[in-house]
């Protein structure tokens, strides 16, 4: 039953929000902040229950006559894939409540599409049947598709319907992909969406070529990653949404792409995943140095950030197509240090939302080169954002060093010249996040900025929260990896032929 | 005709008695809301006698011997009594009862007629269930016409200029598409030499062995195609959508709701029950022609819709599009498995009946707020959100569903008819399916932004009256929304029901 109260609490909490607290805007936020506190405590447990030493799936949660007809069953659980994975959820969650204290319409609505959106990512974790695992993607786009459209800034609506549309194309795609799989096992003699025996069984002659099978679910979650070409999404909707969505979409919604790149992709077509790995990887340096590139032009902040996701997810992809390893070299390094970039990601890129959004709350720009000097007069600020930006380059002793070189580890034996490349977009990074961090944060003090103080105990709570994490896992990345290393063993027993 | 066939037609003969008692009341000055009540009381017996006729398939109720195992046939073989008929005499009769309770208020416009007009759904739903049961061409012609002609009555029913040219648009068009359809039921009778469904199929059986007809199977094969397109009239599918738009447009809006929901789903019981009981034996590759059927529909339904600024219009072109999806399940039906299995006939029922909740939602929500708002223009929903929340979430949970997004009916329905198409091995039909609901998502979607976001500047003031919209409308929005969404969740036991009503027709 955990698992069941860690996804369905916050859609709980999202419907007391709606028709029960009335229009006091404070109670609402302390709500839903209370809401966020006991699903993080909840996700943290689920963390902790996980007993790394079995391995394995754990904390099953299952009604297996929801749909008897066609096999759909209602099927929660965590391996060392998801549960950190959790983990993130609970703690960007409660981030992002946090974040949304200065919400100043419609906090009800706000609040309670917050918290759905919050579950259904939850849900997207945790879930083990595909027809779950599709209903918790999909119920994701419809909090978003709000919160964006009603609460961003810009061109918010033209970007929350292109957010939309992208998403719901790769869906489409990958709904194909999920009932291709479902009737060739029913061709093996068990028809079943059961994610976890799935990955057990040889879905190599399926009822459309696997590759195409293969490529129906890339398509799906490359476009969420999101890797170049279909990336072009996201600079949009980052930098309109409203600044805990921003946290929520860099730090738990992209991971759902590279979740489902490992949990389907490579689990379930491991022949497909070694024969395409050289592609991806390709395809990955691509992204992270497009990526790294278009960063350098931005001189909106948030945009900014936005745009070095696409560079940073990049290394995702390329800690995937270290599958392409021969035998003797095939080793869980690289799929962990994937996994553990989306972890660190998740949380480095959540609180350089949040300081941005900070920033932006007090100054009311997000042009870089009207900022300055602000260092001064918010030291607390200053001190959280350069700790994120840090983390972002992947400096020793932050969580984004620990995944990158993992990363580069396992990467470098299948593909020594490309994993070169790539190293050029930590390069990069380290010129992008310095340059940007000296032009907003430091410099020479400014008469415009001097009103300004540093931020309220209240807003304190999400920086600090994140900085713990990126913190924790730079210096002890065990405590992760450890977790992580045990879901990739199961997967990776299946590439030895 | 003997008495127990009495029973057996005993849901038609309630319906047709409630149109009856509404006129009579009528007569005797009795005001809108007994004439309604009586109306509706109609549709309850026959419902009840429906579930009635259903438990007795089963064998649990036991009132009448006629019916021998698990089916049986009344008017000397004219009509069926099976589970696939009753399936859709429910799912007839539950619209045809929102139907009523939601243009309650609505009929107010033309009170001095309500009887009429009550009288007139009634007649349609009879004809349309006889279209479902019936095992004969003869009585499949009458029974089309009986659900034509009072719908023709009623997109008129509101007067006026677009009222005049819905009627007359669907009365010329439905005559052509009779015409046509007679004209391939005589082609097929002169081939078979049988009106009897079951008998054609063994005629048919037999002529494909023999080859001694004194003409080839061509001439089968147009009346076949001829009759396809009679009936796509009915379900209105492309090329045969040319009527949509304008009639839905100009019909009263509890019609629209009617005809989109109640004769779209005869027309798919009488298209599966033709084909997959007459022409099975023919072995003329249907999937093809269906697949092509649908992958029109779908496309030019959704592409055409996205210009809309009308609602009703909009929803003209989703039904369109929506048709398309339902012929994609007709698509699997039709390709069988290689050892002959059919694949998936459930999947179309419970589509039908997940789309018939989810649309009438729809047009109840736009009834309701076109009620407020007098216009039926998109942009005149702005800020419903606000005015209206319930019945604006209302209409989202409604859009939602017919995108496909869940946790809603259409999700699930989708789901199943796709899933059986893709075990078909129509996996493209499939990919364009998926497509065309992205398309959908970004008018369907469209409407939920204008509700939610829409400029306030447009609106116009119109919130200081409201007009009475009385509990039974709402009451039918609430009812047919929470469908969406229950259903969405727990598709478990219309799933169910829809199987058993497929057992034994195919």
């Amino acid at each position: 039953m955990l698992l069941t109260a860690t996804v369905f609490l916050p859609l709980a909490g999202a419907a007391v929000v709606l028709l029960l607290l009335g229009d006091n805007a404070r109670r609402v936020r302390l709500f839903a902040a209370a809401v966020g506190i006991v699903d993080f405590v909840l996700a943290l447990a689920v963390f902790l229950q996980y007993d790394r030493d079995d391995g394995g799936f754990q904390l099953t949660d299952k009604f297996a006559s929801w749909i008897p007809q066609l096999d759909i069953q209602y099927h929660l659980a965590v391996d060392g894939l998801s549960a950190p994975l959790v983990l993130l959820t609970g703690l960007l969650g409660l981030a992002a409540i946090y974040s949304s204290w200065s919400i100043d319409k419609r906090h009800r609505e706000y609040f309670a599409w917050l918290l759905t959106l919050q579950a259904a990512v939850m849900g997207v974790f945790t879930a083990q049947d595909f027809v779950l695992f599709f209903i918790f993607w999909e119920l994701e786009l419809i909090p978003m598709f709000f919160l964006i459209s009603i609460w961003g800034s810009g061109r918010k609506e033209h970007s929350a319907m292109k957010f939309l549309l992208f998403t719901f194309t790769g869906s489409a795609f990958m709904l194909v992909g999920i009932l291709a799989v479902y009737f060739s096992t029913c061709a093996l003699g068990t028809c079943t969406f059961d994610m976890t025996r799935l990955v057990e069984m040889d879905l190599s002659d399926l009822l459309l070529p696997s590759q195409l099978v293969f490529a129906l679910f890339f398509i799906a979650f490359a476009v969420k990653l999101p890797i170049f070409p279909v990336h072009t999404w996201l600079p949009d909707a980052h930098t309109d949404a409203p600044t805990a969505v921003s946290v929520m979409l860099a730090g738990v919604l992209l991971k759902m792409g590279g979740y489902g790149l490992i949990r389907i992709n490579v689990s379930m077509f491991p022949d497909v995943a070694s024969a395409a790995a050289t592609a991806l990887a390709v395809l990955a340096v691509i992204s992270i140095l497009y990526g790294a590139m278009v960063t350098f032009r931005q001189s909106d902040l948030k945009r900014l950030v936005a745009n070095s996701s696409i560079s940073h997810m990049g290394f995702v992809l390329l800690g995937i197509s270290s599958v392409g390893a021969t035998a003797e070299h095939l080793s869980p390094v690289g799929l962990t240090g994937a996994a553990m970039q989306l972890f660190s990601h998740g949380v480095v890129t959540g609180l350089l939302f949040v300081m941005v959004g900070v920033v932006y709350d007090k100054t009311h720009t997000r042009h870089i080169p009207d900022l300055g000097g602000l260092a001064g007069k918010m030291p607390f600020a200053a001190v959280a954002f350069l700790v994120a930006g840090l983390a972002s380059l992947g400096l020793p002793a932050t969580s984004g060093f620990a995944a990158e070189i993992m990363v580069f580890l396992g990467t470098f034996p299948a593909h020594g010249v490309l994993t070169g490349l790539a190293t050029v977009g930590v390069l990069m990074a380290a010129g992008y996040v310095l340059w940007t961090l000296q032009r907003s944060l430091f410099g020479p003090r400014r008469e415009r900025w001097d009103h300004l103080g540093d931020i309220t105990h209240v807003e304190k709570v999400a920086p600090v929260l994140l900085m713990v994490a990126i913190m924790a896992v730079g210096l002890y990345p065990a405590l992760l990896s450890d977790v992580f290393a045990t879901g990739i063993n199961e997967v990776l027993p299946r590439f030895t032929p | 005709m003997s008495g127990s066939d009495l029973y057996l037609l005993s849901p038609e003969l309630c319906v047709a008695a409630g149109a009856l008692l509404a006129i009579i009341a009528n007569m005797a000055n009795a005001n809108r809301a007994v004439v309604t009540a009586l109306g509706l009381l109609g549709i309850v017996a026959a419902l009840v006698f429906t579930g009635l006729l259903w438990a007795e398939l089963d064998g649990r109720v036991d009132i009448c011997t006629v019916l021998e195992g698990d089916r049986g046939t009344a008017v000397y073989g004219a009509l069926a009594i099976d589970r696939f008929a009753l399936f859709f005499k429910g799912l007839i009769g539950i619209s045809a009862g929102l139907v009523l309770l939601a243009s309650y208020a609505y009929s107010q416009r033309f009170a001095e007629r309500s009887a009429e007009f009550t009288a007139l759904v009634l007649l349609a739903a009879v004809g349309m269930m006889l279209l479902a049961a019936g095992r004969e061409l003869i009585t499949l012609y009458v029974a089309l016409e009986l659900s034509t002609l009072p719908l023709v009555a009623l997109a008129a029913f509101s007067g006026g200029q677009r009222a005049s040219e819905a009627g007359l648009k669907y009365l010329v068009l439905g005559a052509v598409a009779s015409a046509i359809l007679l004209y391939g039921m005589a082609l097929t009778f002169g081939y078979t030499g049988t009106t009897v469904l079951e008998g054609m199929a063994l005629s048919v059986g037999d002529a494909a062995l023999d080859g001694s007809r004194p003409f080839g199977v061509q001439v089968l094969v147009l009346g076949v195609v001829l009759m396809v397109a009679g009936f796509g009239f009915k379900v209105a599918a492309v090329p045969f959508h040319g009527w949509i738009p304008d009639v839905y447009e100009g019909a009263p809006t509890p019609i629209t709701a009617f005809l989109s929901v109640a004769s779209k789903a005869a027309g798919f019981a009488v298209v599966m029950r033709v084909f997959f009981t007459a022409f099975e034996p023919l072995e003329v590759d249907w999937a093809l022609l269906f697949a092509g059927i649908a992958a029109a529909s779908m496309t030019f339904g959704n592409l055409a819709a996205i210009a809309q600024t009308n609602i009703k219009r909009m929803l003209a072109y989703s039904t369109i599009a929506h048709a398309g999806y339902l012929l994609v399940g007709l698509a699997a039906v039709a390709s069988r498995t290689a050892d002959g299995d059919t694949i998936g006939p459930e999947t179309v029922l419970f589509y039908l009946g997940g789309y018939a909740v989810t649309n009438l939602a729809a047009f109840f929500a736009v009834i309701a707020i076109a009620e407020r708002t007098n216009s039926e223009s998109i942009s005149s929903f702005a800020r419903m959100g606000r005015r209206a929340p319930w019945v604006a979430a209302a209409l989202t949970v409604a859009l939602l569903s017919l995108t496909g997004i869940p946790p809603t009916v259409g999700f699930m329905a989708k789901l199943f008819v796709f899933g059986a198409a893709v075990k078909a091995d129509l996996a493209w039909l499939v990919a364009l399916g998926a497509v065309n609901s992205v398309v959908s998502a970004y008018y369907y979607l469209r409407v939920v932004r204008v509700m939610y976001l829409g400029d306030p500047a447009t609106v116009e003031t119109s919130d200081g009256e409201q007009p009475a919209r009385g509990i039974p409308l709402d009451l039918s929005v609430a009812v047919t929304a929470v469908a969406v969404v229950v259903l969405g969740l727990y598709p478990r036991p219309l799933f169910h029901a829809a199987e058993r009503a497929v057992e034994r027709l195919f």
